[in-house]
């Protein structure tokens, strides 16, 4: 199957979905790429009980004339101008002039003994899995690792009645204190975390604390947590436990498109080094949703050769860039967080490869040769991060396909004409 | 609200559950009290990270194996299993 359009938007998140209404409204042919069943992305996808902004964007989607590609994954870019997805079990070919990308972060996630039994889950990981019908209702829980969303989930999980046992942020609260200060001029974001803080002001915040182990016999029974020299032992049902987010940028490295510090790099207009191709969101640098919306709308416009428009927009995003900065310097790892991983200790899930063996190694590549490390079906989409932070490797090149993908939608693929000519 | 006259019946493993609307075939599965997944030196799995990222979700879904359960919605009548 062949679709063309104007603009392509690949991910359905406050990003993408500013990107994709702004370009529709200039009458541009667009189409919107999720691999999920439901617009909104990591934060406004679960229809729920959504602030204002979610309401307005996602019924400004449904009005547009976007066509919404749900459930479709892209995976590979075989020359310019196209993308390959899989819809459905099918193979599709995506054809643009303009492609904006908004493929959003992931939770970074610390391996430490006890993290792969059932119930330790990422803190947006719980928190997503209550939004998709998971009961906590009575449920203990611990919320751990770093960064705002950790209250946001706080809240959210007592609101549905969890026992929130514990928060542990392990930023020290000095940095927390500078943090809470420097929202002055953002006074939303200073609004929205104390209104989280109260939601779950049963709970007890430790600062400087993580946890050092998890137990249990089939699922997770205990936790030891530590806070300086202090350790102590806590019974619960769930973890939910985030080290802030990484960028998904494995779309962003098979472009081709410039990577600085970790980030897509990005022009006033959100143009990649990449000519056609934009990019908004976090992969820009993790700055949340309202971030998400300027960018998304600054790439929309543009792409739809309205610059001018754009550029209006540009001092909104330029004021955020602060908060950017500031949630980056707070949400800075303990070194301290490496010790955690005992030599047993599985840092590799999809094939089970221990701290020790990967120790061994003196780089993600030559890790991955020898112990399979990363070579599961998430790709090392999870322990690439951590083996970044634990032994500071690089990422490696991506390869496609991206997201496992089907042998028929490869086979379909490499009959692609525009592919063997540009393999020739 | 649960409303029981919205309520959706499907299987796990050959046991019942009756979810929500909107509910996640990975919800589904921790409801029903199993695990997703053995990993390959046996261990139980379940859900980690709840957007696709992970894979810890994996079940055979409808007869389609190796599908991400946190990333599906149920629905009436399917037939979900996990090792
Ligand atoms: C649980 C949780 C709670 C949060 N709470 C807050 C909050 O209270 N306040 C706040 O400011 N921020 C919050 N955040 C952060 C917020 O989610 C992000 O700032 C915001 O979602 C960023 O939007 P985005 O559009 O850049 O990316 P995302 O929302 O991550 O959207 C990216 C989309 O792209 C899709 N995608 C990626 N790759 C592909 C591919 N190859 N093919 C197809 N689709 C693809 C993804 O599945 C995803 O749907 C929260 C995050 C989480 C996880
Ligand atoms: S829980 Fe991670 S992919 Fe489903």
């Amino acid at each position: 199957m062949k679709k063309a359009f104007d603009v392509v938007v690949a991910g359905a998140g406050p990003a993408g979905i500013a990107a994709a209404v702004t370009a529709a409204a200039q009458h541009r042919r667009v189409a919107l790429v999720d691999d999920n069943q439901r617009p909104g992305g990591q934060i406004w996808r679960s229809g729920a009980s959504l602030p204002r902004p979610a309401r307005v964007w996602l019924s400004r989607l449904e009005a547009s004339a976007v066509e919404h590609l749900s459930g479709t994954r892209i995976f590979d870019h075989p020359a310019p101008g196209v993308l390959c997805a899989e819809w459905n079990e099918t193979a599709m070919e995506l054809h643009y002039e303009k492609l904006v990308f908004a493929t959003g972060a992931r939770e970074l996630f610390l391996p430490f003994p006890g993290w792969t039994l059932p119930n330790v889950m990422g803190a947006g990981g719980l928190d997503a899995m209550v939004r998709g019908g998971l009961p906590v209702a009575g449920k203990r829980v611990v919320v751990a690792g770093t960064g705002p969303l950790l209250l946001a989930v706080a809240a959210h999980l007592a609101a549905r009645g969890a026992k929130i046992v514990a928060i542990c942020e392990q930023a020290p609260f000095a940095r927390l204190a500078k943090f809470a200060a420097q929202m002055s001029r953002y006074p939303g974001k200073l609004l929205q975390g104390l209104a989280y803080r109260l939601a779950a002001r049963h709970s007890r915040l430790y600062c400087g604390c993580w946890p050092i182990s998890a137990s249990g016999s089939t699922a997770l029974e205990s936790l030891t947590l530590r806070q300086g020299n202090r350790t102590w032992s806590v019974a619960c049902d769930y973890l939910a436990c985030g080290f802030h987010l990484v960028p998904n940028l494995e779309l962003a490295e098979l472009l081709g498109c410039r990577i600085q510090d970790g980030f897509v790099a990005v022009d006033d207009l959100q143009q990649t080094s990449v000519a056609n191709v934009y990019c908004a969101g976090e992969p820009t640098g993790i700055g949340g949703v309202e971030m998400a919306l300027v960018e998304g709308q600054i790439a929309g416009l543009a792409a739809s050769g309205s610059a001018e428009a754009a550029r209006k927009l540009i001092p909104q995003r330029r004021r955020m860039l602060g908060f950017v900065d500031a949630l980056r310097r707070t949400c800075a790892l303990n070194p301290e967080l490496r010790r955690p991983a005992a030599d047993t200790t599985l840092v590799c899930r999809c094939e089970d490869v221990p701290f020790g063996t990967l120790r061994e190694h003196t780089s993600w590549r030559d890790a991955k040769l020898h112990t399979r490390c990363g070579m599961g079906p998430c790709q090392g989409r999870i322990c690439g991060a951590a083996a970044e932070f634990l032994f500071g490797w690089g990422p490696d090149a991506v390869r496609p396909p991206i997201f496992p993908a089907l042998v028929s939608s490869l086979a379909a693929e490499s009959t692609n004409p525009n592919k063997s000519m540009e393999d020739a | 609200m649960p409303d029981p006259a919205r309520s959706i019946t499907l299987t796990v493993n050959g046991t019942m559950v009756r979810v929500q609307p909107g509910t996640t075939v990975a919800a589904a599965i921790l409801i029903a009290g199993g695990y997703t997944r053995t990993s390959v030196s046996g261990e139980p799995r379940a859900p980690l990270c709840g957007m696709g990222i992970c894979f810890e979700c994996r079940a055979s879904i409808g007869g389609k194996l190796h599908q991400r359960s946190c990333q599906i919605l149920c629905t009436q009548g399917m037939d979900v299993r996990t090792p």
